[in-house]
């Protein structure tokens, strides 16, 4: 970033200008970035801080809040049902994320390659799915998976089979993974192939001159020109699969005996907070939930940065 | 950061030789392949089926809903009939709903993406004390769940006689650390220092060099943080389902979640063929905004993802 600054120094006349530079170089940055700290203070910085704060208090019966020290860490970690929620997105997160993205890196191959024919129809429709807000892919999926008129109840019918119901108990999971994949593909797909469009052509003609195959040029040049955006992808999706709320909020009222209060850790915090009133509570399984992401995300990070060195 | 390594091979083989090989190679590739074609269209299928479904079913009322096969248009052709019930249902909540939704990603993604863009310009173009700090800060804020802040937001926002208003759902959408990731990169390139300099001696002041000669130059960027903060603005769900108890502030996506359950309640009205018809007025304006703009939000991306 800051090489380009290098050469200014040598452009601008000596004298006074330098003075002045200097003096406004020191802090007319804040003036930009000010309003966007300001902002970002209230609504992320605050309330990570009341969270902690609340996490070591509890609620007594008589005589409001009172400071427990870690017990609220204690309860959680010997909590049957918000470990059954982490195994459960840890789950989801091990299956999904890995199809997912090898659906969209297959893709943006594949349009990229130059040898679809009409490469832009598809990059467009494959992407419009994450134009649908999650509410309505939740609902839409849900009327599809229904047995009875749904779009598997319309195959049962024809072929005069009976697929097993896919909001059961089962098959919740899977199903909300298809949802989340439907909607996230496209995305990632965009995001490999902008990469993908910045390898320079000498590349692929120095790897011609060698006479290596499609296959030699996608693992040699290809894969390792876009690991940066690899390891965006990944991490953005690992905090999506453990952050799940809204697809199982939703299919809820469909699927009430599949999906319970503590389906995912951020559904079980909400129920805790608004159905329990049992803040203090909900504010320490989210502030585990933020640490077991950071630190996933984090190694996700040094493992992709170290294999590129 | 990676600048080092992708401008130099550009440089390299700038001039006529590039120009002349590159030509040579792509007119080399298009040798189609109709079985990469098929396995990409499976793809592109699964991606438009459930679209067209949700389209051929906003055609029917309530009752062929139940009764027709879902993948195939029966019955009355009922979506002009549908989007008039859908607008008037219960006194127009409808329309309410989608004004709302408009106010949210007005000030919301607007105000994020003003805030983005100033943000990004400063961390990028200046250095001033606490800069390394900012950037840890807004890097390790991305990896904290954003959901996981909701519980003690509420708990603060109530305290301060927010909830249950429009600012509970506009404030927290004002951050998108994305958006000032995505503009920092995108303007330490798009911005040649030595044309702030030539500006400042020119005797611009610092906000006149960012008005005038900086922000145009990031218009792509710009175009693309909007379209994202865009989306997720308009498919919040969470954040407005625990700040807002009135429907009369509800976005469309807590609307329709409403209408939906409203059948599982004892008593209620189901209205199926309501909830289809407003979902797919709820996705057709972004799926226009999106492909009108996709010039500009792919140069974006592009921009974004070679930097990290």
């Amino acid at each position: 970033m800051t090489t380009q600054n290098v050469p200014v120094p040598a452009v601008a006349t000596p004298g006074a200008p330098t003075r002045r530079r200097v003096r406004r170089g020191r802090w007319t940055g804040w003036g930009f970035v000010g309003p966007f700290m300001a902002v970002f203070t209230l609504v992320f910085l605050a309330p990570i801080a009341y969270s902690i704060y609340l996490s070591l208090f509890r609620k007594q019966l008589v005589g409001g809040n009172a400071f427990v020290g870690l017990d609220n860490y204690q309860r959680a970690f010997t909590d049957p049902q918000f470990w059954e929620s982490v195994g459960r997105v840890g789950a989801f997160l091990v299956v999904q994320v890995p199809i997912m993205l090898g659906l969209a890196l297959l893709v943006a191959l594949a349009i990229d390659s130059g040898r679809l024919y009409g490469k832009s129809f598809f990059r467009i429709s494959i992407f419009l799915p994450y134009a649908v807000p999650a509410v309505v892919a939740a609902l839409m999926w849900g009327f599809m998976y229904g047995t009875r008129f749904g779009l598997v109840g319309n195959i049962n019918e024809i072929f005069g089979i009976s697929l097993p119901n896919p909001l059961s108990p089962d098959l919740v999971l899977i199903s909300i993974g298809n949802i989340v994949t439907w909607s996230f593909v496209g995305y990632n797909m965009l995001i490999f192939y902008s990469s993908l469009r910045t390898i320079p052509t000498s590349l692929y003609e120095a790897a011609e001159l060698d006479g290596a195959n499609q296959w030699q040029v996608i693992r040699s040049i290809k894969i390792p020109a876009i690991r940066g955006g690899l390891v965006i992808a990944t991490i953005f999706s690992i905090i999506g699969s453990f952050q799940l709320f809204n697809e199982p909020s939703i299919l809820q009222s469909l699927a009430p005996n599949a999906i319970t209060t503590y389906f995912t850790p951020n559904l079980y915090a909400y129920s805790l907070s608004f159905s329990g009133q049992q803040y203090n509570y909900s504010a320490t399984i989210a502030i585990i939930m933020g640490l077991i992401t950071m630190v996933i995300a984090y190694v996700v990070q040094l493992r992709g940065m170290r294999k590129e060195a | 950061m990676t600048t080092t390594t992708a401008p130099a091979p550009a440089r390299a083989g700038r001039g006529a030789p590039r120009l002349r090989t590159r030509k040579k190679y792509s007119s080399d590739k298009p040798r189609r392949s109709a079985l990469l074609t098929v396995v990409t269209a499976v793809v592109g299928l699964y991606s438009l089926i459930p679209l067209a479904w949700l389209f051929i079913n906003a055609t029917k009322t309530q009752s062929d809903l139940f009764d027709s096969f879902g993948l195939w248009f029966s019955g009355d052709f009922a979506l002009f009939t549908n989007i008039a019930d859908t607008l008037t249902y219960d006194d127009g909540i409808f329309v309410r709903w989608l004004g709302n939704t408009l106010l949210y990603v007005v000030v919301g993604a607007g105000g994020a993406t003003l805030l983005a863009v100033l943000g990004g310009y400063g961390l990028a173009k200046f250095s001033f004390p606490g800069k390394k700090a900012i950037f840890a800060i807004v890097i390790g804020a991305v990896a904290v769940p954003g959901t996981a802040l909701a519980v003690p937001t509420f708990l603060m926002f109530s305290q301060m006689g927010l909830t249950n208003t429009p600012w509970a759902v506009i404030i927290p959408s004002l951050i998108s650390p994305f958006g000032l990731y995505l503009m920092w990169t995108f303007a330490a390139d798009a911005i040649p220092t030595e044309l702030m300099e030539a500006a400042r001696m020119d005797g611009a002041n610092e906000a006149r060099t960012f008005a005038q000669i900086c922000l145009p130059l990031l218009a792509p960027g710009i175009v693309t943080v909007l379209l994202f903060t865009m989306v997720a603005t308009w498919n919040n769900y969470f954040l407005p389902l625990i700040m807002l108890k009135n429907p009369d502030w509800y976005p469309l996506t807590l609307g329709l979640n409403a209408w939906n359950a409203q059948a599982a309640t004892a008593g209620g009205q189901a209205i199926f063929n309501l909830v289809l018809t407003g979902a797919l007025l709820t996705i057709i304006p972004l799926i226009i905004a999106f492909l009108l703009l996709q010039r500009y939000w792919q140069s974006g991306l592009a921009a974004g993802s070679v930097k990290e």
